[in-house]
């Protein structure tokens, strides 16, 4: 599904990359989790993948559903079936969170050729999803993510996620922030949403989120590149020992690829 | 440059679709102002006595002012004596009967200006009274409003045929000592439209006026004056537009409403007079005083404006609460862009008991665009259970524009004031988060400033509503794809 091969990138006007050569492959249906310490690169591949701009590509390809997405501008990206979950939503006040949902659900259905959803469709949906995260009907009243608290803004993400219903979804340190009964309460949301047509990408620092979610691969980023690929267990030695004794395995780097 | 940095600067350069010129023969006053241009207006327009009385003590009382500079505003200083105080169309001379008469040019122009004039567009149900640079051109639907009692007509005509509904009611919401403006206007004002709807009339169909400046070197001085008797009920609207020039031109208008016992009064106006070009040059400056008076009992006001044209805009909406329990409203859109500089807000003034108020601004700033609020809320010591709410959006779209409020509260007497405000910057961040759920930047942009406006749009009666959104788009919208 997704194809990342030698992907180099640096922030728009500086030459130091901050990717340097990183390779991934996504199949479909699977979970992966990418750990990194701060400052490994993690929410720059987020943003890559969805297109921002403040980023220039030196080098490399990504392949999403045969595509070539770097062509692509981040609305067709989103039509096509990537959901970023932001690490830091925006606040936009005075935009009313529902209009902002529903102006988003209908754009990109109409990107599908998919009907667009009336009123009453809509919100029957949303309701139904507002329940599975757990949250009240006045959410939607509110200005988009202006004023919200942090687990209310990655809650809100997840709404949107439920909504648009992508292909691949990368959550970007969607744990953090999040309470105990808000993550659990997310975390079977998400599991409910894997099926074998969706993949995902967890960018996260805690194993925790992954004791919910079972993934099938964990990659650990180090500067820039994927320097170690493993199972679940490889969330738990990095919980256990830190990072520390990457260190010393980086001089022989493994490169991370199912 | 990234894209999204191309599309904010584009936005913000969408070009003044009104600004033709219409080529038709006019009679223009040398420019100037003196008491002697004023008895040639009052001549010209065969107005009674007490008006040549009440316009001159209003020129007096204008050569002792100052012109304002307490806004926050920049501009040149205006030539008074470089502007031409009284310009019509030739052919206007005898003013048509009907709009068979009329010139065909200027029903050209009020037919590109996309404005309901003939009466086969009856269906549209709104009736209107168009003012040409200084003088009404056509006022429709009068029979049909006469049989209702309303009486809805240019100001030069009500001089003559209602002087002492006039004499009564001119110059008691805004006297003309009110400001420098409101003088000028006092003793300069060549036309604008009458509204008198009697006791316990409904008013069967909007009323509205257009105004157009057409001339060069000409000023706009019109007057608005709407009494609505006790327990009637109007809706009103104006709109604007003017040529596209490289000078800038005045306009200093005066709009007067009075609300008796149960009276309603709805105002809303759609601003789109010339904004001058990109590098700021020309443009409208829109010095203008609007305010209207609740005086009886359980009556209301409320103005509504959606400002997205002038170089410079002046203007604060402002209700006098004094009847018990009547309310005021004011819903605000203001838009600039370019070099464009509003200043523009409201102020509730609370006289009467359990007078309550609502304000509702949107201000948004796009180019070099710079947009301040002033709001004054004042509840006088012996009112009673006063309540106001005040809310002040404003929204920033792109780096170089800026947003400024200045909301100001007297308060002497216990009352329920709230006051809410917000600033919403649309960057690039913005922009990336609406592109990720799907949305393109047009499409973002469209959407975020809709639905920022969309409560006061709601507000507006239902046909300008859907005006007044395309115009927004049509300002905002770039070029791209």
């Amino acid at each position: 599904m997704l194809e990342i091969r030698d992907l180099t990138v640096a922030i728009d006007g500086e030459s130091t990359p901050i990717l340097k050569g990183l390779n991934l492959s996504i199949n479909s249906g699977k979970v992966h989790a990418i750990m990194g310490p701060n400052g490994s690169g993690k929410s720059t591949l987020s943003h890559v993948l969805a297109g921002h701009t403040g980023y220039s590509v030196l080098q490399g390809s990504i392949q999403f559903m045969g595509q070539d997405l770097l062509v692509l501008a981040p609305e067709e990206r989103a039509i096509l079936g990537i959901f970023l979950a932001f690490q830091y939503p925006v606040a936009i006040p005075g935009i009313n969170n529902m209009y902002f949902l529903k102006e988003a659900c209908n754009r990109i259905r109409q990107g599908r050729h998919e009907k667009s959803l009336d009123a009453v469709d809509f919100l029957a949906q949303v309701r139904t999803h507002l329940k599975q995260i757990g949250l009240d009907e006045s959410f939607l009243k509110r200005s988009l993510n202006d004023g919200f608290s942090g687990g209310e803004k990655k809650s809100n993400e997840i709404l949107q996620m439920l909504m648009l219903q992508p292909k691949l979804a990368i959550l970007d340190e969607t744990d953090s922030g999040l309470d105990i009964d808000a993550l659990q309460a997310i975390s079977k949301v998400i599991n409910q949403q894997r099926t074998p047509q969706r993949s995902w990408l967890l960018v996260t620092h805690y194993q925790r989120l992954l004791s919910y979610i079972q993934p099938d691969y964990v990659h650990i980023l180090y500067k820039g590149r994927i320097v170690k690929t493993g199972d679940h267990n490889l969330a738990l030695r990095l919980e256990k020992e830190g990072y520390g004794w990457l260190q010393a395995e980086a001089t022989h780097t493994v490169e991370g690829h199912d | 440059m990234t894209d999204d940095t191309k599309v904010l600067d584009l936005i913000a350069q969408q070009d003044y679709e009104y600004g033709f010129v219409s080529d038709i023969e006019s009679d223009t006053f040398a420019v100037g102002l003196s008491e002697d241009v004023i008895h040639r207006i009052v001549d010209r327009k065969c107005e009674p006595k007490f008006m040549l009385e009440w316009r001159l003590k209003a020129y007096r009382h204008w050569l002792t002012l100052q012109e304002p500079r307490w806004a926050n505003l920049r501009f040149k200083p205006i030539d008074y004596q470089g502007i031409s105080y009284y310009s019509s169309p030739k052919s206007m001379k005898d003013r048509p009967k009907s709009l068979d008469e009329v010139d065909p040019k200027l029903l050209e122009t009020y037919r590109k200006l996309g404005i309901p004039l003939h009466e086969q567009q009856k269906l549209a149900g709104v009736a209107v009274d168009a003012i040409f640079d200084s003088v009404s051109v056509a006022t429709t639907f009068k029979d049909q409003l006469a049989k209702a009692g309303v009486i809805f007509c240019p100001f030069s005509e009500a001089l003559k045929e209602y002087p002492e509904l006039i004499k009564q009611y001119l110059g008691t919401v805004v006297p003309y000592r009110d400001n420098f403006f409101a003088a000028l206007n006092a003793a300069v004002f060549s036309d604008g439209s009458f509204v008198y709807i009697p006791k316990g009339v409904h008013c069967p169909m909007e009323l509205s006026t257009y105004f157009r400046i057409n001339a060069a070197n000409t000023g706009q001085f019109e007057r608005t004056l709407i009494i609505a008797e006790e327990g009637s009920y109007v809706s009103y609207l104006e709109g604007c537009t003017a040529p596209m020039r490289d000078e800038n031109q005045l306009h200093a208008a005066v709009v007067e409403l009075i609300a008796l016992d149960h009276a309603q009064i709805k105002y809303a106006t759609v601003q789109n007079w010339y904004l001058g070009d990109e590098q700021g040059r020309g443009g409208i400056y829109n010095f203008v005083t609007k305010r209207g008076v609740c005086r009886g009992a359980y009556s209301k006001i409320a103005w509504t404006q959606v400002e997205t044209g002038s170089a410079i805009t002046w203007k604060y909406p402002s209700v006098i609460l004094r009847g018990d329990h009547s309310v005021g409203e004011f819903y605000s859109v203001a838009l600039t862009r370019h070099y464009q500089q509003a200043d523009t807000g409201t102020k509730m003034v609370h006289l009467g008991n359990h007078t309550r108020s609502h304000i509702m601004s949107k201000g948004i700033s796009a180019g070099h665009g710079q947009n301040t609020y002033r709001g004054l809320v004042r509840v006088a010591p012996n009112a009673v259970g006063v309540r106001n709410y005040t809310q002040c959006d404003s929204m920033l779209i792109g780096d170089q524009c800026a947003a400024y409020t200045f909301p100001c509260i007297e308060c002497k007497q216990q009352a329920h004031l709230e006051h809410e405000a917000s600033i919403a910057k649309i960057g690039e961040e913005q922009l990336f988060y609406c592109q990720q759920r799907g949305l393109d930047s047009e499409n973002a942009i469209a959407m975020m400033v809709n639905g920022f406006c969309k409560p006061v749009f709601d507000k507006l009666p239902m046909e300008f509503a859907v005006e007044a959104f395309k115009l927004l788009e049509v300002s905002l919208e770039g070029a791209v794809g």
